[in-house]
């Protein structure tokens, strides 16, 4: 038998007054830090490797990544054991679950699993419908919604129960996520929606990539009238796009996601695109970090992963802290 | 019917109030249903309930109608069944992306809850739907839960007197 080893950095941190888990981005939240998270894209291979390899390029710059459980209905590594691979070497994965492949009792069994391999932040999705993955005749299941999906896994927290109402002998003790789109209508309820998930059981949220600004402050006023800011952190979603080109192909093609004129044109009429919408990012996440309310950012930067470093340094939102990452106690000591 | 659907979401706060009358005529016929016998009930009762919501608003008898909370539009017709709608795909004219051709039905949920005498039904959380009261009467079924509901609250009174 492997003897467990204490001083694993995997291990849940000691359990705190107030803290629903032992993760570090609970803890990072809480502290009242600003945070980061970045979206980690799985590989489509078998190789654990891969996964550190597209996690270490945010070493230092991010509390929290996000393993996208199929996302877009395209198949790739679960979400399941790429958050094994992570926490293996301590990272702190924001397990993204998706209630369209797998039913009540599938996604049950996956939260203990992956609460016993250190998993201590989850986010609940309904998850895209088949028809925009790899394989448009698969079976969308949808046994629950995202709602039902917060409030089952709340109860295996909170009441030690499975939605049946069997006993749970060890409870998972998670931070529990939602996604949120300020932006898709109808976009006077969305706070209304937000609220909701709330009251079924979102500790934070991350929301869809926002490019308007002033559409996201009149969703946060109203989260404000609503008093959702004081049960939530709310993270807006942000992302660096490559082009104008891509901007136009997003905005037509992929629904619930509102790219204003103005920024199309400001990329269009830049000479390097790429580094226009680095840019753009950059100051996106300046100016939703003034927002009262907003607790931190959520980085979507699909097939840019390696700039989000830099986007975050110059965005210098992070201020002289530095996210925890594998090693980084090591690096100081030799500082 | 895909434009009855949408006349039954303008037309919400009337045909929420008509239920609730409905339904209270329904609830003092239970000592009827009774003697009849519920399950005898069951299959006359569904073709009916079948006929008249599958014209209203194309009810999929999901057997736990959720419809007074949700502005009259059922939501058993989300090609994602989302009970507690809308995702984050609803495309900017309010259609939905799993079929473009159609209003997201939550989009109509909210429009419908609005007109509602209860506005605030809809922020009820709907939990996760019960597949074994697939295709069964929920007129029958919230009729007998009020009944015995009642009788409870009738016990506990002659404990307390």
């Amino acid at each position: 038998m492997i003897a467990y080893d204490q001083n694993h950095p995997g291990n849940p941190l000691p359990e705190k007054e107030g803290h629903v888990s032992r993760g570090r981005f609970e803890r990072v939240l809480r502290e009242g830090h600003f945070a980061v998270t970045a979206e980690l894209a799985p590989p489509d291979s078998a190789l654990a490797t891969d996964v550190y390899d597209r996690a270490r390029v945010f070493d230092g710059f991010v509390d929290g990544m996000n393993a996208t459980d199929g996302s877009g209905a395209h198949c790739h590594m679960s979400s399941v054991a790429m958050c094994a691979i992570l926490t293996n070497v301590g990272y702190s994965p924001i397990m993204q679950i998706s209630c369209r492949d797998k039913n009540r009792i599938a996604i049950q069994g996956d939260v203990l699993g992956a609460a016993a391999m250190g998993v201590s932040s989850m986010l609940c999705l309904s998850g895209d419908g088949v028809q925009v993955g790899d394989h448009p005749e698969a079976k969308p299941v949808f046994d629950l919604d995202s709602m039902s999906l917060l409030e089952i896994i709340r109860g295996m927290r909170d009441k030690s129960t499975f939605l049946s109402g069997r006993k749970i002998t060890s409870a998972p003790q998670v931070f529990l996520g939602a996604a949120s789109n300020p932006t898709a209508p109808p976009i006077h309820n969305r706070p209304d929606r937000l609220a909701k998930k709330i009251a079924a059981g979102a500790d934070f949220v991350q929301t869809q990539y926002i490019y308007d600004v002033a559409q996201f402050k009149s969703f946060m006023a109203k989260s404000r009238d609503l008093g959702l800011i004081e049960k939530c952190f709310i993270l807006p979603g942000v992302g660096p796009l490559a082009s104008a080109r891509t901007a136009n192909w997003i905005r037509t093609n992929v629904p619930g996601i509102d790219i204003p004129d103005a920024i199309i044109d400001r990329l269009s009429g830049a000479e390097n695109q790429k580094l226009e919408g680095q840019k753009i990012c950059i100051e996106l996440i300046q100016q939703l970090r003034e927002i009262e309310g907003v607790s931190g950012v959520h980085v979507m930067a699909y097939r840019q992963e390696e700039a989000v470093a830099d986007i975050i340094q110059q965005s210098g939102v992070l201020g002289d802290r530095k996210p925890w990452y594998p090693g980084c106690e090591v690096q100081e000591q030799i500082a | 019917m895909y434009s009855v659907r949408q006349w039954s979401v303008t037309h919400s706060r009337k045909l929420g109030k008509f239920y609730d009358l409905f339904e209270a005529a329904l609830f003092k016929l239970h000592p009827l249903f009774n003697v009849i016998g519920y399950e005898r009930l069951e299959k006359p009762v569904r073709v009916v309930e079948q006929a008249i919501k599958g014209l209203l608003f194309d009810c999929q008898m999901c057997g736990q109608c959720a419809l007074s909370s949700t502005g009259m539009s059922c939501s058993m017709n989300c090609p994602k069944s989302i009970r507690n709608g809308p995702c984050g795909g609803v495309r900017l004219d309010g259609h939905c992306e799993v079929k473009p051709e159609m209003r997201c039905v939550w989009v109509e949920a909210w429009r419908g809850s609005a007109l509602m005498v209860d506005t605030n039904a809809i922020q009820q959380v709907q939990v996760a739907v019960d597949f074994n009261l697939k295709g069964s009467s929920s007129w029958l079924r919230v009729v007998r839960k009020r009944a015995e509901a009642k009788a409870l609250l009738d016990e506990v009174g002659e404990v307390q007197s």
